[in-house]
């Protein structure tokens, strides 16, 4: 089978009501009830994605800024999600996860239209369904936390308004269209009959478990386009912009930690041995990424600090997300420490060199984690080195494929180069767009005082 | 009398004010303060990036005392501040012109 004909083993799943299961099903089949522990695993993985943004990544990007724009920060995260969570139901939805399109969905089910509490989403596994809505407000829960990503690359200096603005558009050009690209297909049970109903990146093979792709290089680049166009900070290598509290950050990314297990490990949409490998993955790639990061400080720097060992967890928990259910704990670990020195490199060297702006390392930690996961998944996936390899779903029921390692690294870099060149691209004009016409930049004044009492009237903090 | 101001480690107070008062002084005011010396303050690092002249936590005693007990004074936080290591301290000693005890009234050496 060529390369373009291949189809990743867990993509995404297809939705569909199972009135329509029609064509893999022998007539008179009971139609399918969901397992009620996939039910319950799938609601509980889209509350601790949900506990990533709001509190996590929140409280991570909070602590990360000074005194005067802590405020600032949360409310950007908290409203991003909200914001985010309703253009989900209204549009995202049907744009991500409906057919249409190789590059994006239809609008056949804008705000939920025609979606029951008995229609059934697909999973991985022939004939294993979980209820529509929980495969709604699990992506849901991605969707919503990817804007948010985006803001520690500009955060201290961005107009309120005028980010909530991108934040929509954003959504809508860039997010819906990379998720329908790399996520969407027909399901197992369907993708025989309907072979051409894929997104484009899914169509060419490309591996990414729970969002390396869609959410931290599609996020990461388009933080790096928009500290880029919004400019430095007032005092940037000219005065200290020390974080206010590094406790914050920890709490924080404590909260990520745990969150993303529901990241990870939920992305199986189901309860089962592949849930937990993905689990065990994350948790490992995740401790290595951190000792790695705090490890090299000490070389370097002659100290490990919290915020170096706290950075690197994230960027271990970033490369293994797309990675999770390919790899074995082995592998992840190795993958998880390779990320971190890679991140580091870029965080500590490559921003100082080329002298960007990148607050809070959106750039140097979403998106370079997320490209060298993606990229290693290709390595990682295959059955050789102990992974899951990939599965052919246009035969059913869905037999393993065969694994070809430089072919799958090339499938995984076109996906990320791909990824990068759409959301860079889009990004920049959206930026540039809205700076343009409505100004993306707090007056100097504003952003002298901080952003909490300019752009909110309250402090985060009165002694 | 003498205004002594001595600008030391912020763990050293402790150590200080028992050697003060082994001294015979019997009064002080300390300060939470922030400066830097010699050294520019103490470089550290977030995520690669140095902050070099950041301002370091300091404690700041001042002690007025009698011109005979200055010299004493000045020998005991010398003596018990030193850790031979950077940022150690400074003691700056001052003519004090006039003291007043505000509940008595007392003026000079006897308000101290």
């Amino acid at each position: 089978m060529g390369l373009s004909s291949r189809l990743g083993r867990f993509g995404a799943a297809f939705l569909m009501a199972a009135s329509l299961a029609a064509p893999a099903f022998a007539q008179g089949a009971p139609a399918p009830t969901p397992d009620k522990g996939d039910t319950s695993w799938m609601l509980v993985s889209s509350a601790l994605v949900l506990m990533m943004s709001v509190p996590g990544l929140a409280l991570f990007y909070g602590g990360l800024v000074r005194a005067k724009n802590m405020l600032s920060v949360l409310m950007q995260v908290l409203t991003i999600v909200s914001i985010a969570a309703l253009v989900w139901v209204g549009w995202g939805y049907s744009l991500s996860f409906t057919g249409g399109s190789p590059y994006i969905g239809g609008l056949s089910k804008a705000f939920l239209s025609g979606v029951t509490t008995s229609s059934l989403a697909a999973t991985f596994s022939n004939g294993v369904y979980i209820p529509e809505f929980a495969y709604i407000v699990f992506q849901m829960t991605f969707a919503c936390i990817t804007p948010a990503l985006i803001v520690g690359a500009f955060a201290e200096r961005v107009r309120f308004w005028p980010l909530m603005l991108f934040v929509v558009l954003w959504l809508t050009i860039v997010y819906f269209p990379v998720a329908h690209m790399v996520w969407y297909w027909a399901g197992p049970d369907f993708l025989p009959n309907q072979p051409g109903d894929h997104g484009l990146i899914y169509g060419w093979g490309a591996l990414d478990f729970a969002g390396g792709t869609v959410v931290h290089i599609n996020a990461g680049i388009a933080g790096l386009v928009g500290c880029l166009v919004i400019g430095k900070r007032i005092g940037y290598n000219s005065e200290p912009l020390p974080p206010h509290s590094l406790v914050m950050t920890m709490i924080g990314a404590s909260l990520l930690w745990v969150g993303w297990f529901g990241f990870n490990a939920g992305s199986t949409l189901e309860a089962n041995g592949l849930a937990a490998l993905a689990f065990l993955n994350t948790l490992v790639a995740a401790a290595a990424a951190a000792l790695v990061w705090a490890g090299i400080e000490q070389a370097v720097h002659r100290k490990s600090s919290l915020l170096g060992a706290a950075t690197g967890a994230v960027a271990g928990l970033v490369a293994i997300t797309p990675a999770a259910g390919y790899g074995a704990p082995g592998t992840s670990i190795l993958l998880g420490a390779v990320a971190s020195a890679v991140c580091f490199f870029f965080v500590a060297k490559v921003k100082g060199r080329f002298g960007y702006d990148d607050s809070l390392d959106v750039f140097g930690v979403h998106c370079i984690g997320g490209i060298v996961g993606a990229i290693g998944t290709g390595i990682v996936a295959a059955p050789a080195l102990g992974g899951q390899g990939w599965f052919d779903y246009n035969v059913l029921p869905a037999v393993p494929g065969t694994y070809d390692i430089a072919g799958q690294v090339l499938t995984q870099v076109k996906a990320v180069a791909l990824t990068l060149a759409w959301s860079g691209g889009v990004s920049a004009l959206l930026f540039l767009a809205i700076d343009k016409i409505i100004g993306l930049r707090p007056a100097r004044d504003a952003e002298r005082e901080g952003l909490d009492i300019s752009a909110h009237g309250e402090r985060a903090y009165n002694y | 009398m003498k205004l002594i101001i001595a600008i030391i480690k912020p763990f050293m107070v402790e150590p200080v004010r028992e050697a003060l008062i082994e001294a015979g002084v019997q009064g002080m005011t300390v300060s939470e303060v922030r400066g830097f010396g010699r050294q520019k303050g103490q470089p550290v690092f977030y995520r690669g990036a140095e902050y070099d002249t950041q301002f370091v936590p300091k404690a700041r005693i001042e002690v007025a005392v009698e011109d005979d007990l200055a010299p004493r004074v000045v020998e005991a936080i010398e003596t018990t501040a030193r850790t031979d290591q950077i940022g150690d301290g400074k003691i700056f000693v001052l003519d004090l012109e006039k003291a007043v005890r505000i509940r008595t009234g007392e003026t000079g050496d006897d308000a101290l």
